[in-house]
């Protein structure tokens, strides 16, 4: 089946087997590997990637289903040569060991700030009547679909309020 | 995964029918519970309808003073919709302690009425289990059922039901706006549309073959302090052990649901009279009948408290 995807900026026709993930039609058929697969399942958030600016699980969605779509993978955010400030600073506070989860955790911390920007409340903003507050608390929770097994949890945080901070 | 067609649908009716002329087919619209279902096999529809371009994302005033829930509306975009912050806190908060920001993003509430139990062995297919193959035998009774239900169950079933904006639902007298194959509506009250297991625990809801939920509807605000709250093994992204979600009045009175506990969202309205008593009397009566297994008798003692705390918070 026919599907029209633009993925950071660059439309692709493809033609796939409807039973193909966009996870699997983004690293299988358009070769960009950054994003990861870890489950499979949509617990641990490794193939994080942005669809039209919102964070989604690209392993628990068809290619299919995203005929059109704005696709935004961690190699449209920056390159080695400019990275996207997220991403710069992920290195400088050492967000990670492995790395495998990090392309899923750049993508969703860089949607977490504009989800918090937007008012969306969390299990932990205290009053559900006001905007949530940029706190600590606040990026824990909303990172909790970001499994990091190295646990490099306490530095990423560091890494968020840091580009939180120079956003506000 | 096994192979299937795929379409998309035009409007509710067409989807709808789509469904009866392809048997076995599948409404698809978030995925998040029915992909992984498919990948393991436990889901194999041949057919699969998309509905995502119905265009029921929007929540609306209903003429009685409450709000209309388009099907397709994400558990975030409900979560976060400043009407149901301020007059149905409660829904509000069940939908941001359940999944994570992703799968909120594209969970959508008429998918979160309609996924499925995460029982162990429902998802182990090596292993008998009645809701996934009807007669094989339930491997929960007498198996690990720390996470399994402690009323409404019967001998073919003790699986849960594990969403948290059903609990919400249940409290609020919310109902479930279908349209069927022949193009007739018709509301389901939340009561009623999700079933206990009894013989047949395949069955899970009210919903006739083809059935399409198209919205849900909230009733006119209550008033009333809102509050859900969930014990789970971790602080946040888990089912729950249990959870209460409760509307309490200032005079004492109200209305409590409990998840995690039973195929359904577990409310008994005959419990509520004992809400200005306390948690202990109320549990007597919302609990009665219940029989939990060895692994899972903690959950009758764990509701008890947590309605404990709930009322507490709720005076406070």
């Amino acid at each position: 089946m026919k599907v029209r995807l633009v993925v950071n900026g660059t439309p692709h026709e493809l033609n796939l087997d409807t039973r193909t993930s966009l996870l699997d039609a983004l690293r299988e058929h358009l070769h960009l590997t950054g994003t990861k697969k870890g489950c499979d399942h949509g617990q641990c958030g490794a193939c994080t990637v942005l669809v039209d600016g919102v964070r989604i699980n690209s392993c628990l969605t068809l290619a299919v289903m995203h005929e059109g779509d704005r696709v935004t993978t961690i190699e449209g955010l920056g390159t080695p040569e400019r990275l996207h400030p997220m991403q710069a600073a992920f290195v400088r506070h050492d967000g990670y060991q492995c790395g495998y989860c990090t392309p899923g955790q750049i993508c969703s911390a860089i949607a977490v700030l504009d989800e918090i920007n937007e008012g969306i409340p969390s299990h932990v903003t205290e009053r559900l009547d006001g905007a949530p507050e940029l706190s600590a608390d606040e990026l824990r929770e909303r990172m909790t679909g970001n499994v990091c097994r190295c646990g490099a949890y306490s530095n990423i945080v560091d890494a968020i309020s840091e580009i939180a901070g120079s956003r506000a | 995964m096994r192979s299937f067609s795929y379409e998309r649908a035009a409007s509710p009716a067409q989807a709808a029918e789509a469904a009866i002329h392809n048997p076995g087919a599948k409404f698809i619209a978030g995925g998040t519970n029915l992909l992984d279902l498919m990948k393991l096999q436990i889901e194999a529809p041949p057919h699969l309808i998309d509905v995502n371009g119905l265009g029921l994302d929007e929540i609306t005033p209903t003429e009685d003073g409450g709000l209309r829930v388009g099907a397709l509306v994400s558990n975030t975009r409900l979560a976060a919709d400043m009407r149901i912050r301020c007059d149905y806190a409660l829904l509000a908060r069940a939908l941001l302690s359940g999944a994570s920001g992703q799968l909120r993003n594209k969970a959508t509430t008429a998918g979160n009425l309609l996924q499925r139990t995460r029982c162990p062995y429902f998802y182990d297919t090596a292993q008998p289990c009645n809701k996934r193959q009807p007669g094989s035998g339930c491997s929960a009774i007498g198996g690990v059922s720390r996470q399994l239900g402690v009323i409404g169950t019967s001998e073919a079933c003790i699986a849960t039901h594990p969403s948290d904006m059903a609990v919400a639902l249940r409290v609020l007298d919310a109902e479930v706006e279908t349209v069927r194959a022949d193009g007739t509506c018709r509301r389901i009250a939340m009561a009623d549309f999700h079933l206990l297991p009894g013989d047949t625990p395949h069955i899970e809801t009210m919903l006739e073959p083809g059935e399409l939920i198209t919205a849900v509807v909230l009733p006119h605000p209550v008033g009333g302090r809102h509050i859900y709250r969930k014990v789970r093994d971790r602080a946040s992204y888990a089912f729950a052990l249990v959870s209460i979600g409760a509307i309490v009045q200032p005079d004492g009175s109200g209305r409590v649901a409990v998840g995690g506990v039973a195929h359904k969202p577990w409310r008994v309205e005959a419990a509520e009279s004992e809400l200005p008593r306390g948690a202990q009397s109320v549990c007597e009566r919302l609990l009665a009948g219940a029989r939990p297994t060895r692994d899972n008798a903690f959950k009758i003692t764990l509701v008890e408290r947590t309605l404990r705390a709930v009322l507490n918070e709720a005076r406070g």
